[in-house]
């Protein structure tokens, strides 16, 4: 399996990654390795085979629907690296 | 002169008497710290103030200290992406500088409530991906045995703070080896409980359905205290098994006689180490003249283990790891244009390579077209793996291997090339895969350096494993293997 520039790109824009072209190259390397390593998977048959997505069998875990007391609001916002009037700021969603 | 590695029995007993004092404890704890680690680099932060603060309250309460728990006025450090209310955590991310928690996570809250006092954070591969500590965004550790060495990782400021003799213990965590191999490589003692047996509430997530957090220790005892403060169901996290709590410690009499031990030789690569192989062989002999049952069984499906891991656990981190936006903590990029702009800015300056590449490979595994052939097929795989254990234990009490095919690798030896350093978790993924419980104890040294023992156990029997583990310590006596090179060292 050999990523090409242009897939690590694509990759990289759904994981909301910005890249250098250098790492982009570098990368591609890389994680072409990898993939290669993990293709010995489509050597075995699994046809028949569940797939396990977690060891313990718990499913669903629920708590009483009871009201708890979370965190003050300037607790939580302390960490922020924008904050007013009790909310997060980001930069502009829409342009103008 | 006070040593951490006797024991917390001993340091409790001698708290109970009163010929030392938690203030003593402390001290001693900052004195090794000053002393070695400014070469070591175990410790992100050692918090001075805070641990001080804890000890004038206690001794507020009370003129003459008597411990109330063994853990009590006893030292110990946390990984660094362990949460403590009013401490800052940074999982060793750029991304994390600055993040001041404002909870503490239940296993710092229950040794908190046993008495223990944090001596402060210990550094680690970034987000726990890593097997050498030199994925740090601030430095790489070094192993105390040799500097020239890596500690192992992801836990290694962990392990090199205990086998430093800077703390008495340390909390790590595991989700592919993490605990487990930083101490074979430092030769000390490391548990990684059965999935569910340890709330993770406060652990920052990495892969969520193999994370787990244990305890590194100077001795099998140490660890079975230490797992016994905080282990248990916790309404935090909902994955915490609602499974009675035994008594760690109850068999740890030395006596094994009967029990039957699994050796798979699939766990023996070809590329393996001699020194580790020969240990290990060893090792076996050992149980067998204790009176343990020897018994070959197979794993056939164990050379799949580190590819499965490799797509499945960085699919769960790119997942986990979507968090860190710039919005509600930790580093924003100041260069950004809009909103879209300042997420992957800030994302792209503040996260290190290799967290990068596990974000972009489980991105991919998990994308579409690509679901079906990765990420699917490793869950397969994974169902294949967790049996192969199951028919084993049908037959065996424990399995034991090498903790790590190979001693302790330079610094800078595996950090170009990503899968070589990926194979050194080649006996410990298997068992994160399946979930099971497993610690590695110190068996000896190869070229010098130390080998670490794995047992294996049953979900949820962490007493066997421990049974077996200190039956093998007292019958060997690593620790005078560890003072004999303490003091060459000095």
């Amino acid at each position: 399996m050999t990523l090409s520039k242009a897939d690590v790109d694509h990759v990289a824009r759904l994981a909301r990654l910005d890249l250098s072209e250098q790492e982009k190259a570098e990368l591609a390397e890389e994680l072409s390795a990898i993939l290669d390593y993990a293709s010995q998977l489509q050597e075995v048959d699994l046809d028949a085979v569940e797939p396990m997505s977690h060891v313990s069998g718990q499913h669903a875990v629920f708590r009483k629907d009871e009201p708890h007391v979370s965190l003050p609001p300037d607790v939580v916002l302390k960490n922020a690296p924008d904050a007013e009037d009790q909310q997060f700021k980001v930069p502009a969603i829409m342009e103008g | 002169m006070l040593d951490f590695s006797q024991g917390i029995r001993k340091l409790h007993e001698a708290l109970r008497a009163g010929t030392t004092t938690p203030e003593r404890l402390l001290n001693e704890s900052f004195e090794r710290i000053e002393h070695a680690d400014g070469e070591i680099n175990a410790f992100l932060r050692v918090n001075d103030l805070v641990s001080r603060d804890r000890l004038t309250t206690k001794a507020a309460i009370a003129d003459a200290f008597s411990p109330k728990h063994l853990l009590d006025g006893i030292p110990y450090a946390l990984k660094d992406n362990m949460c403590y209310e009013g401490i800052e955590t940074t999982c060793a991310s750029k991304i994390l500088e600055g993040y001041i928690p404002p909870y503490t996570a239940t296993v710092a809250q229950k040794l908190d409530d046993a008495g223990a006092i944090l001596v402060g954070k210990a550094n680690m591969d970034e987000f726990a991906m890593g097997s050498s500590t030199e994925n740090s965004s601030y430095f790489p550790t070094k192993n105390p045995w040799h500097k020239e060495y890596v500690p192992g990782g992801s836990s290694g400021g962990s392990a090199a703070a205990v086998a430093a003799g800077m703390v008495p213990y340390a909390l790590g965590s595991d989700t592919g080896g993490s605990i487990r191999q930083p101490s074979a490589f430092c030769g000390v003692v490391g548990l990684k409980p059965t999935y569910g047996r340890v709330s993770r509430y406060g652990l920052v997530a990495f892969a969520s359905s193999f994370d787990q957090i244990g305890p590194i220790t100077n001795s099998v005892e140490d660890a079975a205290i230490v797992l016994q403060a905080i282990a248990g169901a916790d309404t935090h996290d909902a994955t915490s098994a609602h499974i009675d709590v035994p008594d760690f410690s109850a068999k740890l009499t030395g006596d094994i006689r009967g029990l039957k031990v699994g050796v798979a030789p699939e766990f023996f690569a070809d590329a393996m180490d001699e020194g580790v192989r020969q240990r290990v062989e060893e090792a076996v002999k050992v149980l067998k003249e204790l009176g343990a049952e020897i018994q070959p069984i197979s794993l056939p499906h164990t050379n799949y283990a580190i590819a499965t891991y490799y797509l499945l656990a960085p699919a769960e981190a790119s997942s986990n790891l979507a968090r860190f936006d710039g919005v509600r903590y930790g580093y924003r990029s100041q260069n950004a244009q809009n909103l879209l702009d300042m997420y992957s800015k800030t994302r792209s300056e503040g996260f290190g390579r290799e967290v990068k590449r596990r974000i972009l490979i489980g991105t991919y595994a998990l994308s579409s077209g690509y679901y079906d052939a990765y990420y699917k097929r490793a869950q397969k795989m994974r169902t294949l793996i967790r049996q192969d254990f199951e028919q084993a234990f049908s037959q065996v009490d424990v399995i034991v291997s090498p903790t790590t095919p190979t001693p302790a690798f330079l610094l800078g030896e595996k950090t170009k090339d990503p899968v070589t350093m990926y194979m050194t978790d080649m006996c410990t993924i298997p068992v994160n895969l399946a979930g099971l419980p497993a610690i590695s104890v110190p068996c000896g040294l190869s070229q010098g350096l130390p080998v670490g023992l794995q047992i294996i156990g049953k979900m949820f029997d962490e007493q066997t494993i421990l049974q077996v583990a200190d039956a093998y310590e007292k019958a060997v006596d690593f620790a005078a293997v560890r003072t004999a090179h303490r003091k060459e060292a000095k």
